[in-house]
């Protein structure tokens, strides 16, 4: 009989202590989510930027038609759902892509959410509207969009003109907002209306931003948080300081780097941090269509001399990723095996062994130890780009190569690479989706706006088209890291290492996830809440 | 006097004309504009979009024209719109302007009242542990960086307190909009104050030496009145001076300051303004700046016949 009891006194406990547990891991609502900004966003429209400094206060105030599910780290073309769709259909042999929308939508002033929305927003982003954009950094994101169709208020058709099964990834990027058509571009720039969880309340450069809670939110139940407030704090270890006395409940996401962590965990040990690769890639820029570097034996010399892992355990402390075009798994989805990477020249673990091979390939080319090559490294003046600008000006005199640094002015970076005005440059690559479309098309396509180094390789190029149209995805992939293992061959434009950086926020704040393979879609913030 | 004012206020006039054209043509001769940034920001150069854009906001047109329709706006209260936030500039500029001189008349007012009061007992103790100690203290704050002081006072209060003394927008007490104000103030003050402390004690030192000090002392005068009431003033003219320059060159520290303690003053927003090229805001603000140090300059001036005397302007 005791035995009964005991163990019905244990089962009560064991109940009474997982309704407790579940009870204080329940959402709350409420509370003012504080977070410090690490720059003034040069405007508050996503679709005319081209930096998460805006994606991170600016998407709660939006949706997309579909987006990557907020609490998986991984986005993955499997955990693409619904926002403004509510359904979504490949026709037509997967050249139309049909979404099925959302009724009862209301943007921020009151107005109904219709497919009208969604035809302004793409016809705007492919050029095809009245009204124009300022700046439109991602209108070859829609180069294989024929049109936009509506079919009454909810219904709304991609018109594709070959398949690209990618789009949807395109889609459900955080640079991806439905914008309301009655809304001028200008207005979205200064004051943004969102159907999404937060409502714009106001924006002060170089001071904050404010958002509120949408309370007429077609997610019930959502958002958790009253509202976001944004400060903006420019100085690094200003913020750094204030969100360690607590000032904020979070930093701004993945901008810890790896030495800072330590300090923040030190000082504030009951912080919650990650460290997570964010999918922006240092590469070498060349010169390929003038002397020295026409001369693919220097190209490939020089791609010889890196010693990645110097790169990644000085700048991380050992937490980086060497791969190729496409980020390493297992963040990356479209990464090379490090087998099939290390088959690669200038991949394989004997660096000495690798810079051997180099010098053989610059003396060929008439330089040694009596006559070295002169060559400037130009780089953005920016410590991100120059720190390892520095740590390439010292590998390269391994190899007879003797590199002066050029430091270049934000303002006048890209002009001066577009135009081709450098012999050799280090450049930093961010990825808004973790796709090939999105990179191979934008950074290696003959013609390409942002394909610096004029490498143009007709063969490659049709490659990109049969990747782009496969629906199979171990089809794909394998073309994919062909592909990619090409473009390292020919030097195309030389991969050193994929960052990692570190976000942090307080401990009773809860629901935070951070992307794995891209930094610029996980801000949406409606399932964020504060256990205090 | 009268014809001195005037002549006064034309130079002031032909000074800021001259700043208005310096600051114009300087600007464009930074390369890059908004357009090259926005669009370096972005990743990308379509040269019909930029083209579009810069006629847009009036920067493809020849610079003398543009020079005439701002200054012309200038002069009609018109300060055109922000390029960055589409927001008159006007707007823009205003409400960061109370924060700044907040900040800087404190700081001025910890230079003044530190620095003067400790220069003169530095001098009067000329030689004893005390004036080396000062000495000391003046000579530490002419060399530590004002940013330095700055992150090393916040890491303090971390360390200390759990708390960090950046700028509170919405203060609940008077004491609280106080140290919002006072501890960015003393960082950037230091520098000022520990100059006006070596100024001051040089020309005390000076003064101290005079006849008719020592016959001040000889009529039985006391120490106090000695020092404060015949010595410092007549020492205090080169002091004015110092802390009229330091007035002007407060926006150089303020800077720093503001970017390290976070205040959205107008000093921090200047060099954001310098870093997007947005031309309405820099030039308008460098005017503004400008008007405020030809004017110390002009009271500076005024005041030295307040304090001496002697100095009569006339024709």
């Amino acid at each position: 009989m005791r035995s009964v009891w005991a163990l019905a006194a244990t089962a009560a406990l064991s109940l009474l202590a997982f309704s407790t547990v579940t009870f204080a891991g329940e959402p709350k609502q409420g509370g003012i989510l504080r977070m410090y900004h690490r720059d003034s966003p040069g405007n508050a429209s996503i679709h005319e930027g081209a930096t998460y400094s805006l994606n991170v206060p600016f998407m709660p105030v939006f949706n997309n038609l579909v987006i990557y599910k907020q609490d998986e780290a991984q986005n993955r073309m499997d955990n693409i759902v619904p926002e403004l769709a509510e359904s979504w259909a490949w026709v037509n042999d997967n050249k139309t892509l049909t979404f099925k929308l959302r009724q009862g939508v209301k943007w921020h002033d009151g107005k109904p959410f219709s497919s009208a929305d969604v035809k302004c927003t793409f016809d705007m982003l492919m050029g095809k509207s009245q009204q124009k954009f300022r700046q439109n950094p991602r209108k070859s994101w829609y180069d294989q969009v024929n049109d936009v169709s509506t079919n009454g208020d909810f219904e709304v058709s991609f018109n594709l003109k070959r398949p690209q099964p990618s789009l949807l990834a395109l889609l459900a990027s955080g640079y991806t907002p439905v914008y309301p058509c009655h809304v001028s571009p200008g207005d979205m720039r200064t004051h943004p209306i969102g159907t999404g969880p937060f409502k714009f309340v106001e924006f002060k450069a170089n001071e904050s931003i404010k958002l509120t809670r949408n309370t007429d939110y077609w997610r019930k139940g959502r958002p958790y948080l009253d509202g976001i407030e944004f400060t903006i704090i420019p100085n690094r270890s200003t913020a750094i300081l204030a969100f360690v006395a607590g000032k904020f409940d979070m930093a701004f996401p993945t901008e810890v780097s790896i030495p800072l962590l330590k300090d923040v965990k030190s000082q504030a040990p009951n912080a919650v941090c990650v460290v997570e690769p964010n999918n922006v890639a240092t590469n070498i820029i060349v010169n390929s269509s003038a002397p020295p570097f026409d001369n693919i034996d220097i190209r490939r010399a020089m791609a010889l001399s890196l010693d990645r892992k110097a790169f990644i355990s000085i700048m991380f402390e050992g937490q980086g990723d060497v791969g190729g075009t496409m980020l390493p798994p297992p963040n990356g989805l479209w990464g090379m095996p490090k087998e099939m990477l290390e088959t690669i020249p200038g991949y394989g673990p004997d660096v000495n062994a690798n810079r051997d091979e180099a010098r053989k390939l610059m003396q060929k080319a008439g330089y040694g130890p009596d006559k070295h090559l002169a060559v400037k490294v130009s780089t953005r003046n920016i410590p991100v780009y120059r720190d390892p600008a520095v740590i390439l000006i010292d590998q390269l005199k391994s190899i007879y190569i003797d590199g002066e640094l050029d430091v270049v002015e934000t303002a006048n970076w890209f002009p001066k690479i577009a135009r081709k005005d450098y012999m050799l440059g280090l450049n930093l690559t961010g990825n808004a989706v973790d796709d090939p479309d999105q990179s191979f098309y934008e950074n290696y396509s003959c013609g390409s706006e942002r394909n610096y180094t004029n490498y143009c390789n007709k063969e490659i190029e049709k490659l990109f088209d049969v990747q782009s149209q496969e629906t199979d995805i171990a089809k794909r992939k394998k073309l994919v890291w062909d592909i990619d293992k090409k473009l390292q061959e020919d030097v195309a434009r030389p991969i050193i290492f994929h960052a990692r950086t570190g976000s942090c926020w307080q401990p009773y704040v809860k629901g935070v996830t951070v992307m794995s393979n891209s930094s610029y879609n996980g801000y949406r913030y409606e399932d964020v809440w504060m256990d205090k | 006097m009268f014809a001195y004012l005037v002549r006064r206020l034309f130079l002031m006039l032909v000074t800021l004309f001259g700043i208005s054209v310096v600051i114009f043509f300087l600007l464009r001769i930074v390369p890059g504009n908004i357009v090259d940034i926005l669009f370096a920001a972005a990743g990308y150069v379509d040269p019909a979009d930029k083209a579009n854009l810069e006629k847009e906001l009036g920067i493809d047109r020849p610079l003398i024209v543009q020079y005439w329709h701002w200054i012309s706006g200038f002069l009609r209260g018109d300060f055109g719109y922000s390029y960055v936030s589409e927001k008159p500039a006007l707007q823009e500029i205003l409400p960061r302007i109370p924060i700044t001189a907040r900040l800087a008349g404190l700081a001025l007012l910890f230079s003044a009242s530190i620095g003067i009061p400790l220069g003169v007992i530095s001098a009067v103790k000329q030689g004893t542990r005390l004036d080396y100690a000062l000495r000391v203290v003046s000579l530490s704050g002419l060399s530590l960086p004002s940013f330095w002081l700055g992150l090393l006072i916040l890491t303090a209060s971390v360390a200390m307190f759990g708390q960090i003394p950046i700028f509170n927008p919405n203060p609940q007490t008077w004491l609280e909009a106080f140290a919002t104000y006072a501890v960015p103030a003393a960082a950037v003050g230091f520098r000022s104050a520990a100059l006006t402390m070596r100024i001051t004690r040089s020309s005390m030192l000076e003064v101290l030496r005079q006849d008719y000090i020592r016959t001040a002392r000889a009529k039985g005068a006391s120490d106090a009145a000695v020092n404060y009431h015949h010595a410092l003033k007549n020492a205090i003219l080169p002091v004015i001076t110092v802390i009229g320059i330091e007035a002007a060159f407060l926006i150089g520290g303020l800077i720093v300051t503001e970017t390290v303690f976070n205040i959205p003053g107008v000093a921090r927003f200047l060099v954001e303004a310098i870093r997007w090229r947005d031309y309405p805001i820099v030039q308008n603000l460098v005017m503004f700046i400008a008007v405020v140090v030809v004017s110390a300059n002009f009271i500076v001036d005024m005041l030295y016949a307040v304090f001496d005397p002697r100095i009569r302007y006339t024709d």
